[in-house]
């Protein structure tokens, strides 16, 4: 069986002091010999793994016949955003963990091919406005420009209803321009899938904070449904002494200076962000790994990443522990903060951990950590990001009469993303909690599916 | 989509006034709330409290002073010119409800946000009494509004160019002292100044409550910059405020956070005033 053609990708020197993509990509060559890999099963197992149920072997065949703009259309028929899923779908849990190849050997790589059709349409700057259905008389209004709002915008404009989708920065995409940075997702490629949306005829709403602006209820009044996909933006810190430092961050906080507000480019950008020498970031997701691949890049002489379990508990996909070993940083495993000390001026200098160890799982299926007695330590710090999770906005359900929500602040839906609201829908991290760009794609797909369902109801 | 600026001048040297034309948000807008704004490609996110606003003519009303870069920019702008982002109304409102005396402190750049507030609770029938302050005569902003919506009002200088020669707080803790029968102070202004006046109403046991202005970045509650410690709990003041009971703000902690970026905004300033106004490094 051939083996799996590699992606070239910047070499790790080099990138340590760029913002520039790091995976870069197939050629013409090795995506067509990757797509001719694929063995074109009748009955494909790989469909089932993708949230969004692209017919994978038909795109490949297409890219194996050198049809590259029929796979587009075949990707774009399900995938508003394939040149972003290409880059940050964890397909080694999804498509390509099921595919067949992948018992004996490495399975095709869906991912890389997906991101090869999707650039070869974006260099061709023409994007072929796909046949929208009749205009229907119907108005949905899609709160927050996520990937789930910005799937569920496309769905219902493609469905020819009337498409608002109302975003509270300054820029359109969500956790796709402030949290995920350049170098594993290049804005340019948000913003050319962006414009693809606006060119289906959604109007995108910038600068406008549903909830403070308008609430749900005073859009329900003009409009017919209500899409909330805003996701997962609260930054949830971890209630230790000292937090409140000058020089503490919170992931969310140190990513949003530096994507969305380019601070790495600081005087040329007027947002500064603190760039340290030596750099902690506590966490073990991809959030983290982010936030510490940035401040390498921002400079820092050491950066460590601090993570309570282990490894194997680590929930950052391989690819981006890999890469952030390659350039440099540390690993900190089975460690806790217990403590961030500062100077009278309140500049963070110290953090202090406690060893932990692995014992008996939880109800999570992952070991609970448990502290060892008396191994505090110190380290010796001058950036500490704090990068343990996030949880759903409040504001909406504040200001949304009958909107119910769960304990942890997520907004209780069904499976076809109807909330405790008559025409209200929902999904992404909001419903789920902090999750992937897939899934909130997915649930964007299905809550545009059942909305229509809802739109087009006895007539 | 741009916001235009209807009118811009200078008040006093180096405060401004800026009337920005944004419809919706005028139309939601209440006292005590505030606006984000970004100048262009560029730029930063900066808050500002809104210090009027005017639901039929579709404005709001901001005034900044010349601190940094961003608003030294912003001082260079006039009519006609546009700003790229323009978001809010941001915050919770000033909680407005039917009290004895209403004392109204304003220092500086505060004077200007605390002027709807003071109108509210003039609209509703409380009693308000204002104090207003500056570093000096010249500076001092917004005297006849004030006047307007204050049932007296007391003047301060620094140097005593005009009214009482000293500080706000004075004439506040005589307020205190007399017979008046006061029963809320709001106040706004330099954090230094917003600390001392939380030193001076604790003893009287008078609900306080200031307004303050963090760093921010987005002010939706997603960053978490705005940090603030009140009652020895982690508050954020862009969704948690801005106005909290002044009696328990950790002034020291808010005072250390604002000066985080010192360095970086005495450099963007530099380079500002290098390309700008001509260099004299």
């Amino acid at each position: 069986m051939l083996e799996r053609n590699d992606m070239p990708r910047q070499d790790p020197d080099k990138r340590r002091s760029n913002f520039g993509e790091v995976a870069l990509g197939y050629s013409h060559e090795q995506a067509l010999a990757e797509a001719s890999r694929c063995i074109q099963c009748k009955k494909p197992s790989c469909v089932a793994g993708c949230p969004v149920g692209i017919d994978i072997p038909a795109f490949i065949q297409y890219m194996a016949d050198d049809n590259m703009d029929a796979a587009i259309r075949e990707l774009k028929s399900m995938n508003a955003l394939p040149a972003i899923c290409g880059r940050v779908c964890p397909q080694e849990t999804q498509c390509e963990e099921i595919c067949v190849l992948g018992n004996k050997g490495e399975p095709v790589a869906i991912g890389r091919l997906e991101r090869y059709a999707a650039d070869h349409e974006q260099d061709k700057i023409e994007t072929e406005a796909v046949a929208s259905a009749k205009a229907t008389d119907k108005k949905v209004a899609v709160v927050g420009s996520g990937p789930a709002g910005l799937t569920a915008a496309a769905e219902l404009a493609k469905m020819g209803h009337g498409v608002t989708l109302f975003e509270a920065l300054h820029k359109a995409g969500g956790v796709l321009v402030y949290g995920i940075p350049e170098f594993r997702l290049p804005k340019s490629i948000v913003q050319s899938e962006v414009e693809y949306v606006e060119s289906l005829g959604v109007d995108l709403q910038l600068n406008n904070v549903v909830g403070k602006l308008d609430t749900v209820d005073e859009l329900l009044e003009e409009y017919d449904a209500v899409f909330l996909g805003t996701g997962a933006g609260l930054p949830v810190f971890m209630g230790i002494d000292g937090e409140n430092l000058s020089g503490v961050y919170s992931a969310n906080e140190f990513l949003t200076r530096v994507n969305l507000m380019k601070a790495y480019q600081f005087p040329g950008y007027d947002t500064p962000v603190k760039r340290g020498q030596r750099v902690v970031v506590v966490g073990g997701g991809n959030v983290a790994m982010d936030s510490a691949r940035c401040a390498v890049r921002l400079g820092a002489e050491e950066v460590t990443i601090v993570y309570r379990r282990g490894e194997d508990e680590m929930p950052a996909r391989n690819e981006e522990i890999e890469n952030a070993q390659e350039e440099g940083v540390k690993f900190k495993l089975l460690s806790n903060p217990t403590r961030i000390l500062g100077d009278e001026s309140n500049w963070v200098t110290q953090l202090e951990c406690l060893n932990m160890e692995l014992c008996e799982p939880d109800e999570s299926g992952r070991c609970r950590p448990v502290p060892l007695e008396g191994s505090q330590h110190l380290m010796d710090v001058n950036v500490v990001i704090i990068a343990i999770g996030t949880s759903p906005n409040p504001l909406i359900p504040m200001t949304t009469k009958g909107l119910e929500t769960s304990k942890w602040g997520t907004i209780i839906a069904d499976e076809d993303g109807l909330s405790s609201k008559e025409g209200v829908y929902g999904g992404g991290d909001v419903v789920t909690g902090a999750a992937t760009v897939i899934s909130a794609m997915g649930a964007g797909k299905t809550a545009a599916k059942a909305i229509n369902k809802y739109l087009k109801r006895d007539k | 989509m741009q916001f235009k600026i209807l009118e811009k001048f200078q008040i006093v040297p180096t405060i401004h006034q800026m009337i920005i034309d944004a419809p919706k948000i005028a139309k939601k807008a209440k006292a005590g709330q505030f606006i984000i704004l970004k100048i262009d490609e560029t730029g930063e996110r900066i808050p500002l409290t809104i210090a009027d606003f005017d639901s039929e003519k579709g404005t709001i009303t901001t005034i900044f002073m010349e601190v940094g870069k961003t608003t030294k920019h912003l001082s260079t702008l006039n009519a006609g010119d546009s700003l790229q982002d323009f978001v809010g109304p941001l915050g919770n409102p000033s909680k407005i409800e039917p009290s004895d005396t209403v004392v109204c402190v304003g220092g500086g750049v505060g004077v200007a946000p605390i002027y709807p507030i003071a109108r509210a609770h003039k609209a509703i029938g409380n009693k308000v009494i204002s104090i207003i302050g500056a570093r000096s005569a010249e500076l001092l902003l917004w005297e006849d509004k004030m006047q307007e919506v204050s049932d007296e009002l007391y003047i301060t200088t620094d140097d005593g160019t005009k009214g009482h020669h000293g500080f706000v707080t004075d004439v506040l803790k005589k307020l205190l002292e007399g017979d008046e029968p006061i029963s809320l102070v709001v106040s706004i202004g330099p954090a230094i100044m917003m600390r001392t006046v939380a030193g001076v109403t604790h003893p009287f046991g008078v609900k306080t409550i200031v307004s303050l202005n963090s760093i921010m970045v987005d002010g939706t509650g997603m960053c978490g910059a705005c940090r603030v410690l009140v009652g020895n709990e982690t508050k954020f003041a862009c969704v948690d405020g801005p106005e909290f009971n002044a009696h328990e703000v950790d002034f020291t902690l808010l005072m250390n956070r604002l000066m985080m970026y010192r360095d970086e905004e005495q450099q963007a300033l530099e380079n500002y005033k290098c390309d700008n106004e001509g260099c004299q490094c």
